[in-house]
């Protein structure tokens, strides 16, 4: 026979656990559910009469081609966000990694952005590209370029694409220093003695050992691309012209809160919400193993 | 420690105010006017709080239009909705469609006992929010209709006169650009300009169902209009050589106008006060521009803006102060004043009337074109407004459409038709979910 050892119950974990349960509950789990459960709903706005439909308020969504340019819109658009973002961030860290004097001041001035709102980035890129009052229309114009984003759909993407990578730049360069920071001084001079250049070094040695970082960022500035640019794309475009910025976050926002059609906008944040569940998963299954902290 | 004296009467007069809040019926008014129009709004409840001391107006500013109406739902949905909340023309179907959120203006003033004449109130004005049987539903509170304002001094310049139709809009726009102007003439609201309102203005049907004031069956019929796809096509042509430039929705344009880059812009009436403090030139405003070849004299323009529901679930002790609130809020006096300082027409005849004895319009010359386009006949089934459910989500749609027409992408044709497909779709949803 087995000797178990008892201890007294206490109430004591269970009180300890309880306020993130009851957080997870009332601010992750209950709103979700409701999510769900009005996906399955074509109402009027006031809930004064609601109709259960199943699933067709997704059938609806499927067979309306303009969900369907909203979903590979906004791939095309995290994809150039998080290649561009991630881009200048490796290339700022790579400069940065090499600097002896004053780097201090230079990362920190590297890191200002990250702490600019999202509707404030976007009323800055406003500013600076109106077509009439903008300095860079101005400027555009000496090199035969006539900007106009209100008309323009593919310079308003530009530019939606340039405000959210530009405010997610020091995000993704502090990760590269940090990681290029933490490979072993001797294996760059090891490099260095056998007659590799800076260029050589980079990419034979810098780049592959950072690769869990990169990947580990694809992934956050895909859900950011995916769910935190709503600010700057509201501040800059409004989705417009012709839809052509209207990204899904946005048009749930744009489809449930100016439009007041909770069925269908309900029914597109069950589907970010899948999608983001996938990210997580992809994340954690995968990223977590490969990177070595 | 005089410090300590600033806290203490502070905390005396919160208590005062307190007191005196208690004793008193609060009303909750939601609005959607910020800046120098919330000020005017929170003058208004102070004087009528001020004018007696059974009731008191509590107004709050709740964002755009968009966000006021979001809030006011989501509140009602709470169950935590204000009596009274600003909401703009195009919700009115959706308002409309809520027959146990709202109580009936003019039914709340019966059941208050406080006087009501519908006559008082401008037929172009009150005709958009009533039922098809001729009941007030809202109160008109901020109503605009668009006008062409022009650069006065440039047209001088160019040496040409205020267009009157559209022929003549291309003549001074062309003299405009020949004179150097960067462009002829822009305009903002496009749906609301140059679709509803070309329409009313040419007494033309936008939709089926008397613009579907008989029904939310309606369809729109806008795309059969050729007419008006002559109109845009024309429109859409002007851009070449700049007479016509677009310049974004809403009032995204108004710079345009007022830094000197357009000649002619053709949008709310209530853009008086901004322009008045942005343009650094003699400018005016006329009546819209006729289309010869669809009609042979406008017929009248369609408002915009906003009217304020009362929602119901509350004691009837509050629509009763409520009623009284109405009743200020339309008088001459305050009608006036709101109407001069901001643009905006008056809803009653008593104040068009009060601001012409005033000499408003003879010193302000131009002010009144807003509200002779809308008295200039009585209102049609074509001309009394519309009211198509989902709107907010249609005027999108017609953006979008319209905003690939500018571009070249498509004519004036397929936009219509891909605006009219797609606002079906949207009208059929709404018939679906207000059942």
């Amino acid at each position: 026979m087995l000797k178990r050892v008892h201890f007294p119950t206490s109430a004591l974990p269970y009180l300890l656990v309880a306020p993130q349960i009851i957080i997870t509950l009332i601010f992750f789990i209950w709103p979700a559910s409701q999510a769900v459960y009005q996906s399955f709903l074509i109402e009027d706005a006031f809930g004064l009469s609601s109709e259960f439909v199943w699933f067709e308020n997704f059938q609806i969504l499927f067979e309306d081609s303009q969900y369907l340019e909203t979903f590979w819109r906004t791939i095309l658009f995290s994809a150039a966000v998080a290649v561009l973002s991630m881009g200048s961030a490796l290339i700022l860290a790579a400069f940065a990694d090499r600097v002896v004097r004053g780097a201090t001041t230079y990362r920190t001035l590297l890191i200002w952005p990250y702490a600019v709102a999202p509707v404030l980035a976007g009323a800055l890129w406003v500013f600076m590209f109106n077509p009439t009052l903008g300095i860079f229309p101005y400027i555009l114009e000496f090199i035969g370029i006539d900007w106009n984003h209100y008309l323009n759909g593919g310079q308003a993407m530009t530019l939606v694409i340039f405000a959210a990578a530009w405010k997610q730049i020091a995000y993704n360069f502090l990760f590269y220093l940090a990681a290029m920071q933490s490979i072993p001084r001797s294996l760059i001079e090891a490099a260095a003695i056998d007659g590799a250049g800076p260029v050589r070094r980079f990419w034979d040695h810098i780049f592959p050992l950072i690769s869990p970082t990169t990947f580990f960022l694809l992934v956050i500035n895909a859900v950011y691309a995916f769910f935190d640019t709503f600010g700057i794309i509201h501040a800059v475009t409004q989705g417009g012209p012709a839809n052509s910025t209207t990204i899904l976050v946005y048009k749930v926002f744009n489809d449930g809160f100016v439009g007041l059609d909770l069925g269908g906008s309900a029914a597109q944040s069950v589907i970010l919400m899948i999608l983001v569940i996938a990210m997580t998963v992809v994340q954690f299954r995968y990223v977590e193993r490969k990177v070595e902290y | 420690m005089t410090h300590f004296k600033t806290v203490l009467f502070g905390a005396l007069a919160a208590g005062m105010t307190a007191g005196v809040a208690s004793a008193q019926t609060e009303i909750n008014w939601w609005h959607a006017m910020g800046g120098t129009n919330g000020e005017r709004v929170d003058k208004i409840a102070a004087d009528f709080n001020a004018s007696q001391s059974d009731y008191k107006i509590v107004p709050s500013y709740k964002g755009n239009y968009t966000e006021t109406m979001t809030a006011a739902v989501a509140a009602f949905r709470a169950k935590e909705h204000p009596h009274l909340v600003q909401v703009f023309e195009v919700g009115t179907a959706t308002m409309m469609a809520a027959k146990g959120a709202i109580y009936p203006v003019e039914q709340m003033m019966k059941d208050a006992g406080e006087s009501f004449d519908k006559g008082d109130y401008l037929p172009a004005v009150i005709s958009y929010y009533q039922t098809p049987e001729g009941e007030l539903l809202s109160m008109p509170f901020n109503s605009s209709t668009p006008v062409l304002w022009y650069n006065a001094d440039a047209l001088k310049a160019a040496g040409v006169e205020a267009p009157k139709t559209w022929d003549d809009v291309k003549t001074v726009s062309k003299a405009l650009v020949d004179n150097g102007m960067d462009c002829g003439v822009s305009f903002g609201w496009q749906s609301w300009v140059m679709l509803e309102n070309y329409s009313s203005w040419h007494n033309m049907e936008m939709g089926t169902k008397e613009n579907g004031f008989a029904g939310f069956d309606t369809e729109f019929t806008f795309s059969q209009n050729d007419k008006l796809a002559a109109r845009l096509d024309d429109v859409a042509a002007m851009s070449e050589g700049n007479l016509f430039k677009y310049g974004g929705r809403r009032g995204d344009s108004l710079p345009m106008f007022t830094n000197g880059e357009c000649g002619m812009w053709m949008n709310s009436s209530a853009y008086y006060g901004s322009i008045k403090s942005q343009a650094e030139f003699e400018f005016g405003q006329t009546m819209l521009p006729l289309d010869t070849a669809a009609a042979d004299a406008p017929q009248n323009s369609i408002i915009g803006g906003a009217t304020l529901w009362a929602l119901a679930g509350h004691e009837s002790e509050e629509y009763k102060g409520l009623a009284q609130f109405m009743t200020y809020l339309s008088s001459a006096e305050v009608q006036a004043w709101w109407h001069q300082e901001t643009g905006y027409v008056p809803i009653t005849t008593a104040a068009w009337e009060l601001s012409k004895d005033q000499g408003f319009y003879d010193s302000n010359p131009g002010t009144d074109t807003a509200i002779k386009q809308l008295s200039l006949n009585t209102p049609t089934a074509n001309s009394r407004g519309i009211r198509f459910g989902n709107f907010v989500q249609v005027r999108d749609v017609i953006n979008e459409e319209m905003e690939a027409l500018w571009a070249g992408d498509k004519t004036a044709q397929e936009a219509l038709d891909a605006a009219a497909e797609r606002g079906n779709a949207l009208l059929r949803k709404f018939e679906r979910s207000a059942k």
